[in-house]
């Protein structure tokens, strides 16, 4: 800690903190205030107070729990083939294996790519006709094309298998970090103790990467629940139909295509209120752990 | 490690085949977008699965770069990310030396605020924005993307800085201050150069974040000759079937320079990353 007139942490804080309220605190507060009135492109300058009539039709209409759950499919699947990827990946690399360097720096390409270029590039490989992945299933596997972004469930699993493309480098990175931090005599008293492959990941490889692997994936769960562009890029904005939303996409379609100002506002708080919920409550018991362990 | 000398045991092979067909997999995608950059205008729908397509040719990068305006909108991604990268490398090392070297009321609340920032659905922040710059009249200017983007890249970017600054003594700076220095030319002279590992991940990362954002720049910018890359490129991709090459070609452009980038700061990206967490 170093000695300096009390102002001067302030005044080295005060840029950044306008522009944080400026650009994140100011909205924030706006969209409470926005989900209690009615402003829509009809009522842009005319809106007035509505009360809690947004809320009621955001938590009435089926269609909330229909794009909940399927947020919910959408963020457990991509964050469990992120983390499942991502360690294997990083033990087999920190493992006796030859060319290490090359094998590392293309698993960690789709991480250094700009997303919409990825997202826009695996709709295009997810063509029906002359998407190279029809092409590998019928020329390689003699298998049927599948109708990747005209049937409605199809058109959700392309932006997972996307997705899990994109995220399992972030996670694999994080664990090889990990790994590098084990010491080796933990390996040596596990085979001292006769310990098998497996047992030893089990009881020495995943407890210490736990401390590390906890905070990225409750990052990566927030990441991956709010991340709107890669469903909207690679269904090109929730085609077929509206039918391949999640809350996020959902909520943007509303807001910038519809333009339902109020309502939009209104799921967008709702949303937010469930991810601060999540959050709270995963923090809770990671802490209450670490007290009792 | 040490076991690289061992036997070729089945399961090593197993696992080298493994490796390197998961890292062919996972490279595919970026060779695809090669693959239908080089094809020649005649076989935009082919079906075939060769990497370097039969009579291959440059013309696509020929018509991003001379027929399509990809250099303007090159020219505006450029304009906006260097103002990003300066403006959050700016804020970024400011904010974070307060976090690091004092103790002051609100600390720590001022620290989760700005973690909390990524829990936020990006149209929460989106929306209100927007609003606002159309009531301010700054939809369509470059001011009202700089101003997003830095904020969206601040928190990130606060938490590195601050775990660097973290890792270098504090006894240098103290000499400083009784030398005669400032607090502030103490910061300047003394932190700011040791610290230039982590400012160059904070530039990085503010240039990154800038060069490809497409969902706010969408609902911002809607004027064509301001058009950032994303926009340009993406508004190719839309008509599918007709650019597909060019969109291929002026990705591969966009995208070369920055995993370069990447790759080479890659060993400050990890570490950079690590220091940050480790000390919550």
């Amino acid at each position: 800690m170093l000695r300096a007139p009390r102002s001067f942490p302030y005044s080295l804080l005060l840029p950044a903190t306008i522009v944080m309220l400026a650009v994140v605190l100011f909205p924030l507060g706006y969209s409470f205030w926005l989900a209690f009135r009615n402003m829509s492109l009809y009522h842009f300058r005319t809106h007035e107070f509505v009360g809690l009539d947004n809320f009621q039709l955001v938590l009435t209409e089926p269609i909330f729990w229909t794009l909940l759950g399927k947020s919910l499919v959408w963020t457990g699947v991509n964050v469990f083939f992120h983390v499942a990827l991502g360690v294997l990946l990083a033990i087999l690399l920190s493992g006796p294996v030859r060319g290490k360097t090359i094998l590392r720096t293309m698993l960690v390409l789709p991480w250094a790519m700009p997303q919409y270029i990825s997202a826009l590039t695996w709709r295009g490989m997810f063509n029906f006709e002359y998407g190279a992945i029809n092409l590998i299933l019928k020329q390689w596997f003699h298998l049927p094309p599948v109708p990747w972004l005209s049937d409605p469930t199809w058109a959700f699993v392309a932006p997972i298998l996307t997705n899990i493309w994109l995220g399992f480098p972030f996670m694999m990175v994080v664990a090889l970090g990990g790994l590098t931090s084990i010491p080796a005599d933990l390996y040596e008293a596990a085979e001292l103790d006769g310990a098998n492959g497996w047992e030893k990941f089990t009881n020495v490889t995943l407890p210490s990467l736990m401390p590390v692997l906890v905070p990225s994936i409750l990052l990566g769960t927030i990441w991956t629940f709010n991340n709107t562009l890669v469903v909207w890029l690679v269904s090109n904005g929730g085609q077929p139909a509206d039918a391949t939303h999640i809350l996020v996409t959902y909520i943007y379609k509303v807001a910038f295509t519809y333009s339902r100002y109020s309502y939009a506002a209104a799921f967008s708080v709702v949303v937010f209120l469930m991810l601060l919920g999540f959050v709270v409550y995963v923090m809770r018991r990671t802490s209450s752990q670490e007290r009792t362990a | 490690m040490k076991k690289n000398d061992q036997a070729w045991t089945p399961g090593r092979v197993f696992v080298q085949v493994f490796l390197i067909l998961f890292a062919l997999a996972t490279v595919y995608p970026i060779l695809q977008i090669v693959t239908i950059s080089l094809r020649p205008s005649d076989q935009l729908y082919s079906t075939s699965l060769a990497i370097i397509p039969a009579g291959a040719s440059l013309r696509a990068y020929q018509t991003m770069l001379f027929q399509k305006p990809f250099l303007l909108w090159m020219r505006n991604s450029l304009i906006v990310s260097l103002c990003v990268t300066m403006l959050g490398v700016t804020l970024a090392s400011t904010a974070a030396y307060a976090f690091s070297r004092y103790r002051f009321a609100g600390r720590s609340a001022g620290l989760y605020l700005f973690l909390m920032t990524q829990m936020f659905p990006a149209t929460m922040l989106m929306l209100p924005l927007y609003v606002l710059m159309k009531n301010l009249h700054l939809l369509d200017t470059f001011a009202g993307l700089v101003v997003a983007y830095t904020a969206t890249a601040l928190p990130f970017c606060v938490w590195t800085m601050r775990g660097y600054y973290d890792t270098i003594p504090y006894e240098l700076e103290q000499a400083a201050l009784i030398d005669g220095c400032t607090p502030w030319q103490a910061f300047v002279k003394v932190t700011l150069p040791l610290a230039a590992p982590a400012l160059s991940i904070t530039a990085l990362f503010s240039f990154m974040a800038a060069w490809s954002e497409f969902l706010v720049a969408r609902i911002v910018i809607s004027r064509q000759e301001l058009y950032t890359l994303p926009l340009g490129l993406e508004s190719l991709a839309g008509q599918f079937q007709t650019e597909w090459a060019n969109y291929a070609a002026g990705s591969l452009l966009v995208c070369v320079p920055v995993m370069a980038m990447f790759i080479a700061l890659n060993r400050n990206i990890v570490s950079g990353l690590s220091v940050g967490g480790v000390k919550g």
